[in-house]
C-alpha cells in the first residue's frame, strides 16, 4: 500500500501533476483574449513544484516499492526540467500571441510533459521508465502539431508520432528481452540476479543493445536522429527549444542511470557502440549544419552534435572512478548546454515573425546595431556553442573532454576537438550576420524571449568564471546515486 | 622563507605600491579624463608617479636599517609541473636605486611634461591627445617598476615588454605627423623591431636558463650558477651572450642602435624620460643583476667590454656631425650607455650604476632644456592669445635644427644656465655629477687594459668636442633666424623641473664622492665586492684635460660660425668626407636595409605570393570548400519521407547487432 511518504518523495510531480489538471478546468473560465492568466498560473505552478524540489535537494530514499527513488541526480534534474519549463512558458507568451495560438492546452500539455521527465530521471524499474517515457513523449506529440492547421506543424508532429512510437516499440522490446533474462523489471532484482549469475547474458545483451536504441532516439543521436530537424523545424519555436534541452536531458537522465546501474558489467562491449555513436553524431551533426540557412535546422542539427559530445564523456563509463566523473561532467554539460541552448533560440524566437517556420539566417543582419542586447546575447550563444573560453560552453567541453582523456578515449577527443573547429563556422557565420551585414531585423523583438535570452546570456557568462563550484556541486549531487 | 625575514621591515611590504600607484593613474585617467580639465589629468598623473617615488623613498629608508632587503610575494602566477613562478618584488639596494632613480626623475618629468605637453597638443593640432600622453607615460612608469622589482626573469621580462610597448606608442605618439606623414610611425615601427631581435634573445637566454636551471627566479639561478658553469661553461656562455643581445637591442648598443635616433620622433618629454634617462638603461641594470653569472664567463665579459667601449667612440664619431638638436644628445646617449656597458663588463658595477644615476640626471637635463629651447623656436605665444590651433600656422623653420639658432643664452637666460651645467657635467667638467662618475669608469678602464682606456678616453674627447660645438651653436653667436630673434623663456612649470634636475646635476657626483664611496657601500649589500675605480689622480686629470681640450676645440672651430645656412659647417671644410660620412651616420642604416631589410623584404614576398596565397590558403580554402562539399550531400540523406527515416533507425539497429554478434 502506499503511504504518505510515497507520496513525499515525488511532491514535485504530484503538485505538478495536480496543477496541470487544476489549469486544464481553470483555463475553461478563462476568455481568449485573457490567455495570460493561464501562462502565468503555469508559471507559478512550475515555481512552487521547483520549490519543492529545492526542499527536497540532498534527500534520497525510495517510494512505491523501489518503483522510483529520489537521489541527488533525480533532484537536480527535476530543477534543470522544471526551469527549462519556465523559460518555454517564457517564450511562449508573445510567441503565441503573435501566431494567434494562444490557447490553455499548451500549459497543461507541458507540465504534462515536465512531470513525465521527473518520473524519468528518478525511474527505479524498467516499466517505470517505459511509462514516464510514454508521458513525457504523448503531450510532445501534440505540442509538436500545435498549429493544427499549419502543414509543417501538422507534419511535424506526424512525422515524431510514427518514428517516436516506432522507437517506444523497441525500447519495450529491449524491457522484454531483459525480463526474459533476468525475470525482473526493477532495478535492484534485475542487479542481483546478474550478479547471482542467474541471467542469459544473451538476452541481457540484446536488451541492453535495443534499450540504447530507445534512448538514442530520445536525444537524437546519429544514426536515430532523423526526425530531429523535420520535427524542431515543424513545430512552434518554444516547443522546439524546449525539445532541445529538456527532452535530450531526459533521455540522457534515463540513459546514465540504467547503464550505470544495469549494465557495467556490458561497459566493454557497450563502449565501443557509444564510441560509434558520439563520434557519428559529432562529426554528421557538424557538418551538416553548415549546409543550412534556416536557423532552427541547423539548432537542430547542433542538438545532434551536441547529443555526440555528452555522450564521449560515456564512453568510458565501465571504469567507477570515470563513471563519478562521466555523469558530474555529462550534468554540468547539460546545464551550459541549457543555456547556451535556450539563449540561441530565444534570440530567434524574440525575432521570429508570424507564419514562420525559422529564421534564415540572413534575417539576423543587422542585428547587433539595432538590438545591441538581443546581439549580444546571440553573440554569447554562439560562443559559448563552440566553446570560447569566458563562456559555460568551454567548460562544459573542457570537463567532457578532460573525462574522455582520463578514460583514455584520446581519438575520440581528437575527433571532438577537430569537430568544434568545423562548428565554429556556421555558429560564427551567424554572428558575421548579426553584425556585420547590413538590414534591420523584421519585427520588434518579444519582450519575455528576450529578457530569457539575457538572463541565460549572461549565465553562461558569468557562471563561467565559476565553474569549479558548480562542478564539484553536480560531482556532490551524484554522490548519493543508486 | 621565514616570517622574520619577510617582515625584517614592514615598509619592505610596501613595495607592491610602486606598481600600483601608477596602475591607478591609469584607471582614473583612463574612466575620468574625458570629463576633467587637463591640469586635473597632469596632477594626477603626476601624483601617481610622485606616489611611486614616495614610496621608494620609505624603502630605501628601511634598507639603511636592513640592508638585507627582501622579497615580498604578492600573488602565484605560474604554477604547472616544475614551473613556479610569482608575482614577487624584490627589495634590496639595486632595485631601490633603480626604483629611486625611474621615478624621481620620472616625476620631474611628469612635471615638466604637464607644461609641455600643453603647448605639444595645440602645436600639433589634437589637444584631446593630453590624456592620452599621460596615461601612456604612467604605464611606462607601472612597467618599468615591473622591470627593475621582479625578483624572477619571467616578471622583469613582463616589464621588459611593456616599456618596449610604451615606448612604441610614445614614439608613435604623433603617428600621423612627421616627414610624409609617415616618418614618425616609421620610428616607432623600427624601434619595435629593432628590440624584438634583442629581445629573442633575451627570449632564449630565459629559455637556456629554465631547461639548466630549472628555475627563473633569481636566487635560484644564482646558486646553481656556478654548477652548471662548471658542468657545461658552453651554456652558461650562450646564455650570456643571448642576453648581451637583448642588452644590445634595449640599451641600443652596436649593432642594435638604430633604433634610438629615430625614436627622437616622440615628443621631448618622451626622448627625456624614456630614452634617455631610465628605459635604456634596462640593460645596464639586467648585466649588473645577473653579474654572478657574467662573472663566471670570463670571455662574455670581455665581450660586453668591448660592445660599450666601441660603441662609446662609435656613437660620439656621429654626434659631432648631426644638426639636429635632440639627434645630438640621441647619439650622446648611445656613447654614454656604451660607457655604462663597458663599466659593467669589467665588473665595475657601483662605476656603471652610478653613471647611470649621474647620467639620469644630466640627461634628463638636457633633454629638458632642449625641449625649452624647441618650444622657444617654435612661436608659442600667439597659440596662447589665439588658443585656436586651426590659426597656428607652422613656420617653415625647423625648431631643432641648430644651425638656425644661436643667441638664445640672452633670449631664455635660465634655459641656458641650466644647459650649460647639463653639458658642462655631460663632458665630464669637475666638480659636476658626470665627472666623477666617468672618471671611476676610466679609472677601471686603466686597470682592465690600455687599449679599452684609450678608446674610452677618445670617446670621451669626442664627448666634451660635440656638447661644445652644441653650446656655440645654440647659445652664443648671433641669432640667425627670426624664430631665434623672437625666441622667449618658458613658462614657471616648464622651467622648475630643469632648475631641479640641474641641482641633482650639481650635487649628483656627492652620491659616490672619492673618500665616502656612498653609492658603493650601498651597492655592495647586493652586488658583492666588485672592481671598484679607486679614485685615482693621474687618471682624474688626464680625462679633466681631455674634456677641457674638447671644449676649447670647440670653441675655436665654432666660435667663428657666421650661420650662413649656405655656409658649410667648419669640420666639413677640414675633414671634407670623413665629415659628410659622420653626417649621414657612417651608412649605417642603409648597409642594413641593403644586406637585411631588402633580402628580407623580397623573401617575404616571395612567400606572400604562391606560397602563402597559393599553397596554405589553397590547402585552408580546398578543406573548407570539402567540408561544404560533404555537407551538401550528406544533407540528402535527410529526404523528408518517414519510411526513409525508420530504415535509418532500422538500419542503425542492424549495425549495432552486427557489432555485438562480431565481437
Amino acid at each position: 500500500m502506499p503511504t504518505v511518504n510515497d507520496f513525499l518523495l515525488i511532491l514535485p510531480e504530484v503538485v505538478l501533476l495536480i496543477w496541470a489538471l487544476l489549469i486544464l478546468l481553470i483555463d475553461l473560465w478563462i476568455p481568449d483574449t485573457k490567455k495570460y492568466y493561464t501562462a502565468v498560473l503555469s508559471a507559478a505552478g512550475l515555481v512552487i513544484s521547483a520549490g519543492c524540489a529545492f526542499a527536497l535537494l540532498g534527500r534520497t530514499g525510495s517510494a512505491f516499492s523501489n518503483m522510483v527513488v529520489l537521489d541527488g541526480f533525480s533532484s537536480v534534474l527535476s530543477i534543470l526540467f522544471l526551469l527549462s519549463g519556465l523559460a518555454a512558458v517564457a517564450l511562449a507568451y508573445d510567441y503565441l500571441k503573435r501566431n494567434a495560438a494562444q490557447r490553455g492546452e499548451y500549459y497543461t500539455l507541458l507540465l504534462f510533459s515536465i512531470a513525465g521527465m521527473m518520473l524519468m530521471a528518478s525511474a527505479n524499474d524498467l516499466i517505470m521508465v517505459f511509462l514516464s517515457l510514454e508521458l513525457l513523449s504523448i503531450p510532445l506529440y501534440i505540442l509538436a502539431g500545435f498549429f493544427r492547421p499549419r502543414l509543417a506543424s501538422e507534419e511535424a508532429a506526424l512525422k515524431y508520432f510514427l518514428l517516436g512510437a516506432f522507437s517506444s516499440a523497441i525500447l519495450l522490446f529491449g524491457i522484454a528481452w531483459i525480463y526474459g533474462s533476468t525475470g525482473h523489471t526493477d532495478f535492484p532484482g534485475i542487479v542481483a540476479s546478474i550478479d547471482g549469475g542467474r541471467a542469459n547474458y544473451l538476452l541481457l545483451l540484446i536488451g541492453a543493445g535495443l534499450l540504447l536504441v530507445g534512448f538514442g532516439f530520445k536525444i537524437g543521436v546519429f544514426p536515430f536522429h532523423m526526425w530531429v530537424p523535420d520535427t524542431y523545424q515543424g513545430s512552434p519555436s518554444s516547443i522546439g527549444a524546449f525539445m532541445t534541452v529538456a527532452t535530450k536531458a531526459a533521455g540522457f537522465a534515463a540513459l546514465l542511470r540504467v547503464f550505470l546501474v544495469l549494465f557495467p558489467a556490458e561497459a566493454p562491449i557497450m563502449a565501443g557502440i557509444l564510441w560509434g555513436l558520439s563520434a557519428a553524431s559529432m562529426i554528421f551533426g557538424n557538418t551538416v549544419a553548415i549546409a543550412q540557412m534556416n536557423m532552427k535546422r541547423l539548432l537542430a542539427y547542433s542538438s545532434i552534435a551536441n547529443a555526440g559530445y555528452i555522450l564521449m564523456a560515456f564512453v568510458p563509463y565501465g571504469n567507477p572512478v570515470i563513471a563519478q566523473e562521466a555523469v558530474s561532467s555529462a550534468l554540468f554539460y547539460l546545464l551550459a548546454y541549457a543555456l547556451t541552448s535556450f539563449g540561441a533560440w530565444a534570440v530567434m524566437i524574440a525575432l521570429e515573425p508570424a507564419e514562420s517556420d525559422g529564421l534564415l539566417l540572413q534575417d539576423f543582419s543587422g542585428l547587433g546595431r539595432k538590438y545591441p542586447w538581443l546581439g549580444a546575447a546571440l553573440l554569447i550563444s554562439m560562443l559559448s556553442f563552440i566553446g570560447v573560453p569566458l563562456t559555460m560552453g568551454f567548460w562544459g567541453k573542457f570537463y567532457l573532454f578532460k573525462t574522455a582523456v582520463d578514460g583514455s578515449q584520446i581519438p575520440l577527443v581528437l575527433i571532438g576537438l577537430l569537430t568544434s573547429l568545423v562548428s565554429a563556422y556556421y555558429y560564427l557565420r551567424i554572428v558575421m550576420f548579426a553584425y556585420f551585414k547590413p538590414g534591420e531585423p523584421q519585427i520588434q523583438p518579444g519582450r519575455w524571449a528576450s529578457v530569457v535570452a539575457v538572463i541565460c546570456a549572461a549565465g553562461i557568462f558569468v557562471l563561467s568564471f565559476i565553474p569549479t563550484p558548480v562542478f564539484q556541486f553536480a560531482a556532490q549531487m551524484i554522490m548519493g546515486m543508486k | 622563507m621565514f616570517l622574520s625575514e619577510i617582515f625584517s621591515d614592514p615598509a619592505f611590504s610596501l613595495v607592491p605600491w610602486v606598481v600600483f600607484f601608477p596602475l591607478a593613474g591609469i584607471i582614473l585617467n583612463l574612466i575620468f579624463s574625458r570629463r576633467w580639465e587637463e591640469k586635473l589629468t597632469a596632477l594626477t598623473a603626476c601624483l601617481a608617479a610622485g606616489g611611486s617615488f614616495v614610496i621608494s623613498l620609505l624603502l630605501m629608508l628601511a634598507l639603511t636599517h636592513h640592508p638585507e632587503g627582501a622579497t615580498i610575494t604578492l600573488l602565484e602566477w605560474i604554477n604547472t609541473g616544475s614551473l613556479q613562478i610569482n608575482w614577487a618584488f624584490r627589495v634590496d639596494t639595486l632595485s631601490v636605486t633603480m626604483m629611486l632613480v625611474v621615478s624621481g626623475v620620472g616625476t620631474l618629468i611628469h612635471i615638466y611634461a604637464a607644461g609641455y605637453m600643453h603647448y605639444d597638443v595645440r602645436i600639433n593640432g589634437d589637444p584631446s591627445r593630453y590624456s592620452r600622453f599621460f596615461i601612456f607615460f604612467n604605464l611606462f612608469i607601472l612597467a618599468m617598476m615591473l622591470l627593475v622589482s621582479a625578483d624572477n626573469y619571467l616578471m622583469l621580462f613582463v616589464g621588459w615588454e611593456g616599456v618596449g610597448l610604451c615606448s612604441y606608442l610614445l614614439i608613435g605618439f604623433w603617428f600621423e605627423k612627421g616627414a610624409d606623414g609617415i616618418a614618425n610611425a616609421r620610428a616607432a615601427k623600427k624601434a619595435f623591431l629593432v628590440n624584438r631581435i634583442g629581445d629573442v634573445g633575451l627570449l632564449i637566454a630565459l629559455f637556456l636558463m629554465f631547461w639548466n636551471f630549472g628555475s627563473l627566479q633569481f636566487d635560484t639561478v644564482f646558486a646553481r650558477a656556478p654548477e652548471v658553469a662548471a658542468a657545461t661553461p658552453a651554456v652558461l656562455l650562450a646564455m650570456t651572450l643571448f642576453m648581451l643581445l637583448g642588452v644590445a637591442g634595449k640599451s641600443a648598443q652596436l649593432p642594435l642602435y638604430v633604433w634610438l635616433p629615430d625614436a627622437m620622433a616622440g615628443p621631448t618629454p618622451v626622448s627625456a624620460l624614456i630614452h634617455a634617462a631610465t628605459m635604456v638603461t634596462a640593460g645596464v641594470y639586467l648585466v649588473a643583476r645577473s653579474h654572478t653569472l657574467y662573472s663566471l664567463v670570463p670571455a662574455a665579459q670581455t665581450t660586453v667590454v668591448w660592445l660599450g667601449a666601441l660603441t662609446a667612440l662609435f656613437a660620439a664619431t656621429i654626434a659631432v656631425a648631426q644638426n639636429d638638436i635632440k639627434k645630438v644628445l640621441a647619439y650622446s646617449t648611445i656613447s654614454q650607455l656604451g660607457f655604462m656597458v663597458a663599466a659593467v663588463g669589467m665588473g665595475a658595477f657601483t662605476a656603471g650604476l652610478f653613471h647611470l644615476t649621474t647620467h639620469a640626471f644630466f640627461k634628463a637635463l638636457l633633454f629638458l632644456a632642449a625641449g625649452s629651447v624647441i618650444l622657444g623656436m617654435e612661436d608659442v605665444r600667439k597659440l596662447d592669445e589665439t588658443n585656436l590651433s586651426d590659426s597656428f600656422h607652422h613656420s617653415h623653420v625647423d625648431p631643432q635644427d641648430m644651425t638656425l639658432m644661436g643667441g638664445l643664452r640672452r633670449k631664455m637666460p635660465v634655459t641656458f644656465w641650466v644647459y650649460l651645467m647639463g653639458a658642462l657635467a655631460l663632458a665630464g667638467i669637475a666638480p659636476l655629477a658626470g665627472f666623477f662618475s666617468k672618471d671611476e669608469i676610466l679609472a677601471a678602464a686603466s686597470q682592465n687594459g690600455l687599449l679599452v682606456f684609450l678608446v674610452l678616453l677618445a670617446a670621451a674627447f669626442l664627448t666634451a668636442f660635440y656638447m661644445g660645438r652644441q653650446l656655440w651653436l645654440v647659445f652664443f653667436g648671433k641669432p640667425r633666424s627670426e624664430n631665434a630673434e623672437n625666441a622667449r623663456e618658458n613658462t614657471a612649470l616648464i622651467v622648475l623641473p630643469l632648475i631641479l634636475l640641474a641641482g641633482l646635476t650639481v650635487l649628483g657626483g656627492l652620491l659616490n664622492f672619492p673618500g665616502s664611496l656612498a653609492l658603493e657601500g650601498w651597492l655592495e649589500h647586493t652586488l658583492g665586492k666588485g672592481i671598484n675605480g679607486e679614485f685615482n689622480s693621474m687618471v682624474a686629470g688626464i680625462s679633466l684635460i681631455v674634456s677641457i681640450t674638447g671644449l676649447v676645440t670647440a670653441w675655436f672651430v665654432y666660435s667663428r660660425y657666421s650661420g650662413e645656412i649656405k655656409k658649410l659647417d667648419p669640420l666639413e671644410d677640414m675633414f671634407g668626407a670623413v665629415f659628410i660620412g659622420a653626417r649621414n651616420k657612417w651608412y649605417v642604416d642603409e648597409l642594413y636595409h641593403a644586406i637585411i631589410v631588402r633580402p628580407l623584404e623580397g623573401l617575404s614576398q616571395q612567400l606572400a605570393q604562391p606560397v602563402d596565397q597559393g599553397l596554405i590558403d589553397g590547402i585552408a580554402v580546398g578543406f573548407g570548400s570539402l567540408t561544404k562539399a560533404i555537407a551538401q550531400s550528406w544533407r540528402s540523406i535527410e529526404n523528408g519521407f518517414v519510411r526513409s527515416y525508420a530504415l535509418a533507425l532500422l538500419l542503425g539497429i542492424v549495425l549495432i547487432f552486427s557489432y555485438l554478434v562480431i565481437r
